[in-house]
């Protein structure tokens, strides 16, 4: 469903990406690891089109994304950003509801309402958080109403940005859960970043690590438990010795 | 020496021309999205209110102690002439004219163009316009283009407003202390205004609200990473508004007068 053929992508003199090539089928769960600033939160903003690629081609069923309508490209898409993103001028129930307030999606505010509180339980909070201000959430309060305004227009394609970073073992059980039950139940196609290795057994039909801007491994979960290749292993046994430098 | 002198002021011209041309870029595309739809009308709204109701004090205060100070210039100019009795009216066209819109949108340009480049380079900073984006709204259309419709309709609202008050500043230290007759003066003021006199200065203060939004909006939309970049971007919005609302301040004038 999503491809990507020799993305590259640098800031100044700072090369980040060399030529990233990945692939998600639909209705499929891809988990993107790789040490922190490896650009795996540079990589999704390509996708979206939020950053322009230096180089390499972006293709959304067989179609280059340059030339798909944008609007109509980005109605297909949800995403949750690492930090948030959720608008701090307005509560948190027209956060989630953002999408059903206005343009294509439009309808009544107390059904908006209603759904944004029935995707706010869906991710652990209730009635009392509808009305009150981002400011006054907790960090990990905040990360899931972002959660639950990205799965809230019940997209084809989610994005997730270390969903679990933040949370309690429990809360980001919940969440892991959450993420899979969207991809099997709601068919839809995931990509998600995370460092947590629960998570990317919890969530993960394929995995891609990220490392020096190239996809180093990519395989299913099973092939990673097995594979040796020792930048994988490293990282999903979080060792400090190994190929992957830890000063970066 | 002397070249390498000229080529950093060559630079620097060049980089203020390109910096003119992207402003200009950035704003006709801003005039674009506000005639096409989707449109906005709550963050028009709040905008309005933002811009134009809670900007009414500081207008307000600036402009009577203007009219005031002015009435006590024209006054001890006049006196020289022995014709004390212009007072009342050109305070007025003063005021009107030339300082009502031009303190009143430096006023403005202050309060609002700060605060829109702080909020909008802090939702910048913070993702928050890449997450409008990936939920299909538009940055330009949903943050810009009601703030500059709004702005453009709000100040020269703020600026006759501030053009009675003016007159009033200029009124009570006319009576008070001058020794006018309220009557004759509140008389004089009106007889020797012009409609044009009022118009061209409520046309200035359209031009300024548009300026003030626009500098804000661009200055914070292109905001640079971090709470400094925010800062910078504050800054730059309001010096550019300031300069820009003088500029255009005098190119007016002279369209307007020097026939
Ligand atoms: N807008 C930008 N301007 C300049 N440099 C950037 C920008 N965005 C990202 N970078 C740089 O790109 C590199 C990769 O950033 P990215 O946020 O993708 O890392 P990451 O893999 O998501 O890390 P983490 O796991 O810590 O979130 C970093 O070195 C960062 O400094
Ligand atoms: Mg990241």
């Amino acid at each position: 469903m999503i491809e990507l053929e020799g993305i590259t992508k640098a800031f100044g003199k700072k090369q980040v990406l060399r030529g990233v090539n990945l692939s998600v089928g639909r209705g499929q769960s891809l988990v993107v690891i790789g040490g922190s600033g490896t650009g795996k939160s540079v990589l999704l903003k390509c996708i979206l089109g939020l950053i322009q690629p230096d180089d390499g081609v972006i293709r959304l069923d067989g179609q280059d994304v340059r030339e798909a309508p944008r609007d109509a490209f980005l109605a297909r898409f949800g995403m949750l950003f690492q930090g948030g993103a959720l608008f701090d001028s307005l509560p948190v129930w027209q956060n989630v509801a953002f999408r059903l307030l206005r343009g294509s999606l439009k309808r009544p505010r107390t059904e908006a309402r209603e759904i944004a509180l029935e995707k706010l339980r869906r991710v652990g909070l209730g009635e009392e958080v509808l009305d009150l201000f981002p400011a006054e959430l907790s960090g990990g309060m905040q990360k899931r109403v972002s959660l639950a305004r990205a799965i809230a227009a019940e997209p084809e394609v989610i994005f997730f940005d270390e969903p679990t970073t933040g949370l309690d073992p429990i809360m980001a059980g919940v969440i892991n859960q959450l993420i899979r039950e969207i991809v099997t139940e709601m068919g839809a196609t995931a990509i998600t970043i995370t460092h947590d290795m629960t998570s990317v057994r919890a969530i993960a039909d394929q995995v891609a690590m990220l490392h020096d801007g190239r996809v180093q491994w990519a395989g299913s979960i099973a092939e990673m438990d097995t594979t040796s290749d020792p930048y994988v292993q490293q990282f999903i046994h979080g060792r400090a010795e190994g190929p992957i430098a830890a000063l970066r | 020496m002397i070249a390498h002198a000229l080529a950093a002021l060559g630079r620097g011209a060049l980089a203020a021309l390109a910096g003119i041309g992207r402003i200009a870029l950035y704003a006709g595309s801003g005039v674009a999205h506000l005639l096409r739809p989707p449109y906005y009308p709550r963050e028009f709204l709040q905008a309005l209110l933002q811009i134009g109701w809670l900007s009414l004090p500081v207008v307000g205060l600036t402009a009577v102690f203007t009219g005031a100070a002015l009435a006590l210039q024209i006054y001890a100019g006049s006196s020289r002439f022995s014709a004390e009795s212009v007072v009342p009216s050109i305070t007025a066209i003063g005021m009107v004219r030339e300082l009502g819109p031009v303190l009143g949108g430096l006023m403005v340009a202050a309060r609002v163009a700060s605060s829109i480049a702080a909020e909008v380079g802090t939702m910048k900073v913070t993702e928050q316009i890449d997450a409008l984006v990936t939920l299909s709204t538009h940055p330009m259309k949903y943050l810009t283009a009601p703030r500059l419709l709004a702005a453009t309709l709000s100040v020269p609202i703020l600026v006759g407003v501030g053009d009675i008050i003016g007159i009033m500043g200029g009124w009570m230290v006319g009576t008070g202390r001058l020794g006018f007759n309220s009557t004759t003066y509140l008389k004089n003021t009106w007889e020797y205004l012009e409609f044009w006199d009022v118009g061209s200065g409520l046309v200035k203060g359209a031009a300024f609200g548009f300026i003030i939004a626009l500098m804000g909006c661009y200055y914070g939309m292109n905001s640079e990473r971090g709470a400094q970049g925010v800062g910078r971007a504050t800054k730059s919005a309001v010096v550019a508004a300031s300069i820009a609302i003088l500029a255009a301040n005098y190119l007016l004038t002279e369209a307007f007068f020097s026939a």
